[in-house]
């Protein structure tokens, strides 16, 4: 009898237990669960459902007056030919251009600025970090203010050009692609008379001539812009993992007889993996999604170099009041995001999993190596 | 035993989850509860003194502060309350607004975002309402009315004029009796200004400008009812062909190119003798350039005549107001010629009320080539959707002197019958 009691009891003592620390679980994250459902989820779902239909702005999408077209928003941004479709291919173009740019510069930019300031020769470390970081804790939008006028016709930029005897650009009224203009400049075709064979067809609407323009003038000095003031931030990141690097394994790569590139090659660059990882992935993110740099300096213009999804998102539901289109865009915006960083993700991790292989091996020579030495 | 208590707690925490589930989803519904509103249906109107919500587009302090001063003399004639705020982007905030379905009672509606309002049924169509409708120029009446209906009332309008600066024009040796009236003048003067080192004019790159000269050609991008596409036409093309000529002789060029942000700018800092721009330069001048002398003068003909564009706002009041009668009433007072006259006193706009015109030319003489210029003004384009195919074609005009004019209006005509459907 007893024996059989005190197992029953037993299990509903656990049970109970279990039930109460899943409901103190619950209740803990509960706030959290409310707030990131009813300000996050809910709204995306929202925004999902007002994708679907033709919602003109006027009262709520949930009633039932409301046009119901399917996948329609999305289709037209890529097998209809059309305005809307050609916008968003534009605007696509312009943005793989600026993420191509943007992504490798400012990664390379604030690698280099954080070993420089990690680096132990330099006098005024504080200040050069305080320097570097500045642009990153400065308002876009003032920063963007301030390119107007470096890059205005007869700004800084240009005079600084003319004293070299350079004719600088129109910089924020020039809509040609660099690419066409490097391609010109080589002399493999002309930009005022593109070859045949491009201009008549290619993918989605816009001609392969259109899709191999290269950033617009204007959109470099975006791009400049964007790395110059993100470069800050991500220097910050490499900085403090630099830090963390025990100065231990740097001696013993010297005294392996490693030179300043290989010991940066082989020993910094390998630790720094994880850091690199979060920076690439948070410059695809952020460069993907730019909105108010082109909001302040371009919106859009000159013909449509500078459109970006997010900003043609933007300018599709509150300027046309198609809320459906926009939203649309949002949402292809938004998936191309976690693609590019699933991609990014499975690139990095089969390199990680090779280097951590090999690892033992080179310790384990090291070891011997110390060893035999001392 | 085991597993029939493993099994209960199973049960249980699904029925917790479930009970969560269901608390965010009732949540979620009953903020919801206000999304059902009737669809259809005539907003309940309120009689009584009112209390109005006003949106304006203000052009500035002057302006934010006479329309206010008007509205509170309204509201203490009317034993009523208004209040005025000015908006800081109005199309994004009427966009809100009206989605949020709590629009503001009345409000600036801009004659180029006119058929988007109406097309989803925003606005409410009093416009045979206010007393003496057929006061209003036809030309901006026609720019507030779709399907034959006038929906609200022009508060005030603009047109396109040519400045010239007068220092330069005799730079180049140029009296008063070689002001341009056709385009052949325009092109002969603006020679010989390029002789003298000066550029000639300065043209927005947009369609409120280079469409101006559509016009004079006998062009325009639809129909007059809106309702056809007739953006690829020989006048048209003949219109973009000149001014393409005139950006490739350099004897025009574009603000940005002259580091301007726009037409009145390049012109104040003596960059173009002469330039294409509505009445609102002289407030800009006097602000910014107060030393530059200019006239104004109507813009030249083109092979069809006289053509230029207009601007204009109306006092749109909304289709779910509460008050619209004494909106109305509210509008009726704003549009009365004694109102348009301060209005245009206290921050330089011209009357709609043609019985407004007289008393406006004595007290500013120099702006009569603006105000005739209602007369055989084109509107902005009266369709809904073109929002997108307009500024696809701002997008062309700016790289007008590089490409193929008959290319471009072949892409706008493509795109406007698309919209226009």
């Amino acid at each position: 009898m007893a024996g059989t009691t005190i197992p029953a009891s037993r299990g509903r003592f656990r049970g109970s237990t279990a039930l109460r620390d899943n409901l103190a679980g619950w209740l803990f994250v509960a706030p959290v669960v409310i707030i990131l459902g009813l300000f996050m989820l809910l709204p995306i779902l929202m925004a999902l459902w007002v994708s679907l239909t033709d919602w003109n702005g006027q009262g709520s999408p949930f009633r039932s007056g409301v046009p119901f077209v399917g996948t329609g928003n999305y289709t037209r941004l890529f097998t209809e030919d059309g305005l809307a479709r050609q916008d968003f291919m534009t605007s696509i173009r312009n943005n793989i251009y600026y993420v191509a740019i943007v992504v490798p510069a400012q990664t390379v930019l604030a690698l280099g600025l954080a070993v420089i300031v990690n680096s132990r020769m330099l006098k005024g470390k504080t200040f050069f970090r305080a320097a570097f970081f500045f642009p990153s804790v400065t308002s876009s939008v003032a920063i963007s203010v301030v390119f107007l006028f470096i890059f205005a016709n007869s700004g800084a930029v240009t005079s600084l050009l003319g004293v070299f005897g350079i004719d600088g650009p129109d910089w924020f009224s020039d809509s040609r692609g660099t690419l066409h203009l490097l391609l010109g400049a080589v002399g493999l075709v002309d930009p005022s008379a593109p070859p045949a064979a491009l201009t008549g067809g290619g993918p989605f609407g816009l001609s392969w001539w259109e899709w191999l323009s290269g950033p617009s003038v204007a959109m470099t000095t975006i791009i400049m812009l964007v790395v110059w003031t993100t470069s800050g931030t991500f220097m910050l990141m490499f900085l403090a993992a630099l830090q963390d690097i025990p100065v231990t394994l740097e001696e013993a790569s010297m005294l392996d007889g490693a030179g300043r590139w290989q010991r940066f090659r082989y020993v910094t660059l390998p630790m720094l993996k994880p850091t690199l990882f979060l920076v690439l992935t948070l410059g695809l993110i952020s460069t993907w999604q730019v909105f108010d740099q082109i909001y302040v300096m371009s919106q859009g213009n000159p013909s449509k170099t500078t459109l970006t999804p997010a900003f043609l998102s933007y300018q599709t539901a509150f300027r046309s009041f198609e809320y459906g289109s926009g939203t649309a865009i949002s949402f292809v915006l938004f998936s191309i995001i976690v693609v590019m960083t699933l991609v990014q993700r499975w690139v990095m991790r089969e390199r990680d999993g090779g280097s951590r292989r090999r690892r033992p091996a080179h310790a384990s020579g090291r070891a011997s190596a110390r060893t035999g030495r001392s | 035993m085991k597993h029939s208590s493993v099994s209960r707690n199973r049960t249980i925490r699904n029925a917790a989850l479930g009970a969560a589930a269901c608390a965010v989803v009732l949540t979620s519904a009953a903020c919801g509860s206000g999304f059902d509103d009737p669809a259809a249906g005539p907003t309940q109107q309120t009689s009584g003194p009112a209390n109005l919500q006003i949106l304006i587009g203000s052009s500035g302090d002057a302006e934010t502060a006479a329309v206010k001063d008007a509205a509170a003399k309204w509201a203490s004639a009317n034993g009523a309350s208004a209040t005025v705020t000015p908006a800081q982007d109005l199309t994004q905030q009427l966009g809100q607004a009206f989605a949020g379905d709590n629009p503001p009672d009345v409000f600036y509606v801009d004659a180029s975002r006119f058929a988007d309002y109406v097309s989803v049924g925003a606005l409410e169509p009093y416009g045979d309402k206010i007393s003496n409708p057929d006061d209003f120029y036809p030309n901006l009446r026609t720019a507030f009315t779709h399907d034959g209906t006038f929906y609200c009332a022009p508060k005030d309008f603009s047109t396109l004029a040519l400045v010239i600066n007068q220092d330069l024009w005799s730079k180049a040796k140029l009296t008063d009796a070689d002001v341009p009236t056709t385009w052949d003048q325009l092109t002969a003067v603006a020679k010989k200004l390029k002789a003298v080192d000066v550029t000639p004019i300065t043209i927005g790159d947009t369609r409120d400008r280079v469409g101006a000269f559509m016009v004079e050609a006998g062009g325009w991008i639809t129909s007059p009812d809106g309702k056809q596409a007739t953006a690829d036409t020989p006048q048209n093309l003949a219109a973009l062909d000149y001014v393409q000529s005139l950006l490739k002789d350099k004897l025009a060029a574009y603000p940005k190119a002259l580091d301007a942000g726009w037409g009145g700018e390049a012109f104040g800092k003596g960059k173009a003798a002469m330039t294409i721009e509505g009445n609102w330069i002289k407030g800009a001048l006097q602000a910014d350039f107060p030393d530059v002398k200019y006239t104004v003068h109507e813009l030249p003909a083109g092979p069809k005549g006289k053509g230029t564009l207009s601007f204009t706002n109306c006092w749109g009041i909304a289709a779910k107001s509460k008050y619209k009668q004494q909106a109305i009433s509210f509008v009726e007072a704003m549009t009365s010629a004694d109102q348009q006259m301060a209005f245009a006193k206290a921050f330089g706009v011209m009357p709609s009320r043609q019985s407004a015109k007289d008393a406006y030319v004595k007290e500013f003489p120099n702006d009569a080539p603006f105000v005739n210029g209602v007369d055989y003004a084109q509107g902005p384009v009266n369709a809904p959707k073109m929002d997108s195919v307009l500024a696809d074609f701002d997008s062309g005009i700016q790289q007008l002197s590089s490409t193929d004019p008959k290319a471009l209006l072949e892409r706008v005509q493509k795109n406007t019958q698309a919209a226009i459907g």
